[in-house]
């Protein structure tokens, strides 16, 4: 045992890259809600880029360690302290047996990621560490990490203090952010207006935004092209006989507020989708604080891929740059 | 003077329901633990407290609107 839980913050919860391949039965992939910096942060301590780390959401956790390992913290700005010292964000530090990590408040971003060398060593479930509490799997026995847990973690000799990522390849949303999506199967039940408006309107993070999926309040209501509902499909315009969901799709119950679904999704519903957030930005709504404004914006599949491997490539550098000697410290 | 400061983002309220009165008015006095407030994030309402003795001067932040990390939610004396 390794990491003692003083106390656990608002939500903090063991993810890695998720556990794909069982959404067909209804069981998302999860992991990680920004898998950009859940990366990052493991390149920086040495580890395979889909070991288990702490997601922490809004308000830091306050963790004492019982050996000595390396740390990095990426992800949204949360000021890092060792004893009470600050420490930088997207770097790798030491932290000592008996040193106590904490956090100040939260200054960018929603969601902070601690990789520390070895890995989370919790027992997998279906392949994966990573938390999913609504079917109680993966995580400390299926739930997040609560006060007074304490945390296996693995071995590692692969790892030094020093490394740092360059600024200009953290990644954080904009303000407003900018999510692109993919009009989708359902798009020409919108009216042409109504299409326009959801892509020109500002919107903002609703309170009922988590893993699950975020939603979004401010712009105008949908309109709907009229039609008589299919048998099956319910009155209301914003109803489909049942459909399946992707990771990223925009549902709009009502017409009203629309929710975008992330890694925690349900598989599929009865509610028109208009479209998907693109996979090179749904890191960027993981990172998105309560009312926060955001912008939706139209892209094609073309640009979906060339954004793909846009963030691909960025990943690419940042492993290059950390394969080279450490940066002195100063 | 010393300021309460939010933890964390979300939606600050000054009383438990619309109906209730604020948890604190300008004079009232305060002792450490004493819920001056709720933010609510993710469907939770989490109660700020006090972390000093004093008497309590105002609210800084407004009633039912957002407020951020670090943002200045009360102001005690004392």
């Amino acid at each position: 045992m390794t990491l003692k839980i003083i106390s656990h913050g608002l939500s903090t919860s063991i993810q890695d890259l998720g556990r794909p391949g069982y959404f067909h039965l209804g069981i998302p992939m999860g992991g990680a809600m920004d898998r950009f910096s859940l990366r990052v942060a493991n390149m920086l301590v040495g580890n395979p880029e889909d070991v288990a780390c702490l997601e922490v959401v809004f308000l830091g956790p306050k963790i004492e360690f019982t050996k000595s390992v390396i740390v990095a913290v990426t992800g949204a700005e949360l000021p890092i302290l060792v004893d009470g010292e600050p420490r930088d964000t997207w770097s790798s530090f030491e932290v000592k047996a008996g040193q106590v990590l904490s956090f100040e408040f939260l200054q960018a971003g929603a969601r902070a990621y601690i990789a520390i060398s070895g890995g989370i060593d919790t027992p997998t479930a279906l392949g994966s560490r990573s938390t999913y509490p609504i079917g109680a799997l993966g995580g400390v026995d299926g739930r997040n990490v609560q006060t007074g847990d304490e945390l296996p973690v693995g071995d590692s000799s692969n790892s030094k203090a020093g490394l740092s990522v360059d600024e200009k390849l953290r990644r954080l949303p904009d303000t407003p952010a900018r999510l692109r999506v993919l009009p989708g199967l359902y798009w020409h039940r919108l009216t042409e207006a109504s299409g326009n408006n959801f892509f020109s309107d500002e919107w903002s993070v609703a309170p009922e935004a988590d893993r699950m999926g975020y939603r979004f309040k401010g712009g105008r209501p949908l309109e709907f092209v009229d039609r008589e509902q299919p048998f099956g499909a319910g009155a209301d315009p914003s109803n489909i006989v049942d459909g399946c969901y992707c990771y990223g799709s925009i549902q709009v119950p009502g017409g009203k507020e629309p929710i975008v679904l992330h890694r925690d999704a349900v598989s599929g519903g009865g509610y028109f989708t208009l479209g998907a957030v693109i996979s090179a930005d749904m890191d960027f709504i993981g990172q998105l604080q309560p009312h926060a404004p955001v912008k939706f914006e139209k892209i094609d599949m073309a640009g979906a891929n060339s954004a793909r491997a846009e963030r691909k490539q960025m990943l690419e550098i940042i492993r290059k740059e950390l394969r080279q000697e450490p940066k002195t410290q100063p | 003077m010393t300021t309460i400061l939010s933890p964390l983002p979300g939606t600050f309220y000054i009383r438990v329901n619309p109906e209730s009165e604020p948890f604190k008015k300008a004079g009232d006095a305060v002792s450490v633990g004493d819920t001056i407030g709720l933010v609510e994030v993710m469907k939770t309402f989490i109660e700020i407290k006090a972390e000093v003795d004093g008497t309590f001067v105002e609210y800084s932040a407004k009633d039912t609107e957002p407020v951020t990390a670090g943002q200045n939610l009360a102001e005690l004396e004392g």
